[in-house]
């Protein structure tokens, strides 16, 4: 080889091919750990994530060892002094069909995986069991409030206007229906195994309502008023967290969630309205 | 072209040192002008996120070193959340905007697509000159935007409204933010009469010969990101005027009414945040692929010198390009999946963004196919090269993850996104621009770089990069929030805090391989052996400009282009190469390039 710097670089094709082969080695290692992994599912339609997000991962996967392999073979192969001579050959109709048939490859993956994504995610905002009831989320800077109807099952007038530190809701507490309202500051109990409707909104900037067990992030936009419900699964206490930039105090955002079975849940509901 | 060949004569007289250096409209000059201010704005970027590995890795520790050098920001020695923000905001608007678009198509583009094409400059000279200009003023300004009261916005790169839109919203939104959005909108400015120059030239300034098929394939994608950004950069523009105004002028495009902060009622009303969004992402997703398919063009043009024989797929190529730019323009709603939009729009953005990975794994797959049958040269240009394609198949199968909405529900905003991103355009696009220096530094400066030392800082930037992004991929679907300045204040994430040490660790060896790369282009600025004219006997016509390359390029008339730039090992010679301004008829001119039309 006459060009200039290159001398001694034949090497180079070996030394990438197993490179390549220890970064498969490693990032597979690092993708069937299961010491820093997705939290542990907690609600129902959490499950059909996980599953579908397992299947994206060993596709992706394949693809990744299939890809990275190819790289590093054809370098290791191709890539050393004992190689021959290129032949030239340009071959449009067989670059054609090539990428024709990667084309219909890569197109059957993407159908089978917005097929799984799209029937899961429509099935999940279609619309709850009837009677399922409604938990009010209000977002702030940098709190989360929660609002159960109470007894009467109404929930009182709100207005902009009459929100402060003190009233997150701006709950009109003229109104007959606002009196047994129950709020909760960071707080959020719920029964376990039942379908619930939370009505998620904000009064200052975006916030995002995320339940990393229960497999719920939900934008909280000021302005609108979100809806979505799901089944938590599991009893126990879980972290509630701002998932959207919303000022200096995003990482401490956080509320606590309680999944209880029923009658805990009733109990806690009422010590609350009391105070 | 009747125009530009008689601009030979203009350039002919003697320029003073200013109008030669300083306030030139030669493209070689106002591209590396746009060179080395992004390259500087990247180191300054580059450090903005040594600080924020600093916090991640070791949330609330006491640095009295630091406590001196931002009184402010790190009273005390512990960073203020603030800081933190404002470092995340300015790291991803730097680094996104004011390096990465600048650089390829301003820096590199700027030198490089006259040469390439067989022009004698850019169809408008002054235009681009005044690109350059602005493109410095914009830098000029967002910097500014540290030392106003406040500081710095902490609204992040996507800079969301109402929080970008309010003052009220928290420290950096006030003079902080309008500083930010006046910056964008200059480099907004300096963009378009930059991509609007290098589509014209394009277009209208190849010489003789040179036809679209023939084209380098930097120049298709040069040609098929500045298609992209002068679609979408008037959106940006808008966007951010229209944020200006609900600032400003009392107007409420995204402010909706009933806005309650810290007691006190905002008397705007009628707005909608997710507009802001909507026109953002019109932006901001386009912005990727504005910045990956210029990258995609160098690295294919590189791959293509060092497999000496002809590349895989040239028309493939450029075609999947242009459908990369059309499709683009369709994709931006899955940034918004979780964001409050109506779900049956995400679940039909999931579909477009499921097919954009069709033209990307093609062009893909003819990289690959490209080295069967190959001699590949390891110069330091094709490491980076091949680099590129390694990382840049790690991060775009993270698509499959965030393109599908249901997928990306627990990945969304965190640090999956944050590691997907980074491999797909930044650190990819980084390796293309590694790749050009080492590649195109014999041509810029007239001297050879140190391949010692470029192979070092390959195979530390290699190494470094993925052991930084592919774990940060882990940390997102153990759930780690993305703008968080600690993320241990969660239960569910404190167990993760090794894995954010040793990130932190690995970026900081990463960004420590980078002064080989400084002082390596320092040394060989002045120090490098003497380059010969075309050193790794490419085809394209740049290297058959005299050295050092005279205001016009070529003394005499242009080169006429015979062939397309791929005729590698059309003979037995070993490296055999023919450039495509070689005589018709010249040795070895193949069956199958005439049967394909290509002679």
């Amino acid at each position: 080889m006459n060009r200039q710097n290159s001398a001694g670089a034949d090497h180079f094709g070996p030394i990438f091919g197993v490179f390549l082969v220890f970064l498969v080695v490693v990032s597979s290692w690092l993708f069937i750990q299961r010491r820093w992994w997705m939290p542990r599912v907690a609600s129902v339609h959490g499950i059909d994530i996980d599953r579908v997000f397992l299947i994206t991962l060993a596709i992706s996967g394949a693809l990744f060892i299939i890809l990275q392999g190819s790289l590093a073979y054809l370098a290791f192969r191709y890539g050393n002094a004992r190689s021959e001579r290129p032949k030239y050959s340009v071959r449009p109709k067989l670059e054609k069909r090539f990428a024709l048939i990667a084309g219909i490859i890569i197109f059957g993956i993407d159908v089978t995986l917005f097929a799984l994504g799209d029937s899961n995610w429509f099935k999940a905002w279609g619309p709850p069991p009837a009677d399922t009831p409604v938990v009010e989320v209000m977002a702030e800077q940098f709190a989360w409030n929660f609002r159960y109807a109470g007894p009467d099952g109404v929930f009182g007038t709100t207005d902009p206007t009459l929100i402060s530190s003190t009233n997150p809701f701006g709950l009109d507490k003229t109104d007959p229906a606002a009196v047994d309202d129950i709020l909760s500051i960071n707080q959020l109990h719920l029964p376990e195994g039942k379908p619930i409707r939370l009505r998620i909104r904000s009064h200052d900037v975006i916030h995002s309502f995320f339940l990393p067990y229960q497999r719920i992030k939900q934008d909280a936009v000021p302005g609108m008023q979100i809806e979505l419900w799901f089944i938590p699964s599991r009893a126990g206490q879980y972290d509630i967290a701002c998932s959207q930039l919303c000022g200096l105090g995003h990482y401490r955002m956080r509320a606590q969630l309680t999944v209880e079975p029923q009658d805990a849940f009733e109990t806690w509901l009422r010590l609350a309205g009391q105070s | 072209m009747p125009v530009l060949e008689n601009a030979t004569d203009i350039h002919q007289h003697k320029l003073g040192f200013i109008r030669k250096y300083i306030f030139s409209t030669d493209h070689k000059i106002v591209g590396l002008q746009y060179f080395f201010t992004a390259f500087l704005m990247a180191i300054f970027g580059g450090l903005l996120s040594m600080l924020m590995r600093l916090q991640l890795g070791w949330p609330s520790h006491v640095w009295p070193g630091l406590a001196k050098l931002f009184p402010v920001g790190m009273n005390g020695g512990v960073m203020a959340p603030e800081f933190y923000l404002s470092l995340q905001t300015m790291h991803g608007t730097i680094m996104a905007i004011f390096v990465l678009t600048a650089l390829f198509t301003g820096g590199f583009g700027n030198y490089l697509i006259p040469l390439q094409i067989g022009a004698r400059d850019m169809a408008f000279p002054v235009l681009n000159m005044l690109s350059f200009w602005v493109y410095l003023l914009s830098c000029a300004t967002i910097l500014l935007a540290f030392f106003v009261e406040g500081g710095a916005p902490i609204s992040g790169w996507t800079a969301y409204a109402p929080l970008s839109a309010v003052a009220e919203a928290g420290p950096g939104q006030g003079a902080g933010q309008t500083i930010w959005i006046i910056a964008i909108a200059l480099f907004t400015v300096s963009s378009m009469m930059g991509v609007l120059n290098y589509i014209t030239t394009i277009l209208q300034a190849r010489t003789k010969g040179m036809w679209m098929k023939r084209l380098p394939l930097n120049i298709w994608g040069m040609l098929s990101s500045s298609l992209i950004s002068i679609l979408v950069f008037p959106v940006l523009l808008g966007a951010g005027v229209l944020l200006l105004a609900d600032r400003i002028a009392g107007t409420s495009f995204f402010v909706p009414g009933g806005l309650v902060l810290g007691d006190k009622l905002i008397s705007h009303s009628g707005g909608h945040p997710l507009l802001w969004q909507h026109l953002f992402w019109f932006f901001g997703h386009p912005e990727v692929y504005i910045v990956i398919v210029p990258a995609m063009g160098i690295a294919a043009e590189i791959l293509a010198t060092f497999i000496r024989k002809p590349i895989f797929g040239y028309k493939i190529m450029a075609g999947c390009w242009i459908a990369i730019a059309g499709l683009s323009l369709i994709v931006w709603g899955h940034h918004m999946f979780v964001s409050g939009m109506n779900p049956l729009l995400g679940g039909v953005f999931a579909l477009t963004t499921l097919l954009i990975t069709i033209p990307s794994a093609i062009l893909v797959l003819c990289w690959v196919v490209s080295l069967w049958g190959a001699r590949i040269e390891f110069a330091s240009p094709m490491l980076f090269a091949l680099g590129f394609i390694s990382l840049f198949v790690t991060g775009g199968l993270g698509g499959f993850f965030l393109g599908s909405a249901w997928t990306d529900i627990p990945l969304h905003n965190t640090y999956f996104v944050v590691g997907h991103f980074h491999l797909t355009m930044a650190v990819s696009p980084l390796f293309a621009a590694f790749a050009a220096v080492y590649y195109w530094f014999p041509r810029m400066f007239g001297r050879m770089m140190s391949e010692r030392l470029a192979r070092i800082h390959f195979w530390i930037t290699i190494t470094g990069a993925y052991a930084v992004f592919l774990t940060m991929h882990v940390l997102g679907i153990a759930g780690m929030i993305r703008h968080s300045y600690d993320p241990t204040q969660y239960d569910f994430l404190k167990h993760l805090q090794p894995l954010n040490v040793f990130v932190s660790y690995a970026a900081f060896a990463l960004a420590s391989a980078q002064l080989i790369f400084i002082f390596n282009f320092i040394w060989s600025l002045f120090r490098g052996p003497e380059a010969m004219k075309n050193p790794w006997k490419a085809n394209t016509l740049e290297w058959t400009a005299p050295a050092p390359i005279p205001h016009g390029n070529w003394n005499g008339p242009l080169p006429t282009v015979h062939r397309w730039p791929y005729d590698y090992a059309l003979t037995d010679a070993p490296d055999a190469y023919l450039p495509q301004n070689a005589p018709a008829g010249h040795v070895g001119r193949s069956a199958s390039a005439i049967a394909r039309g290509i002679e």
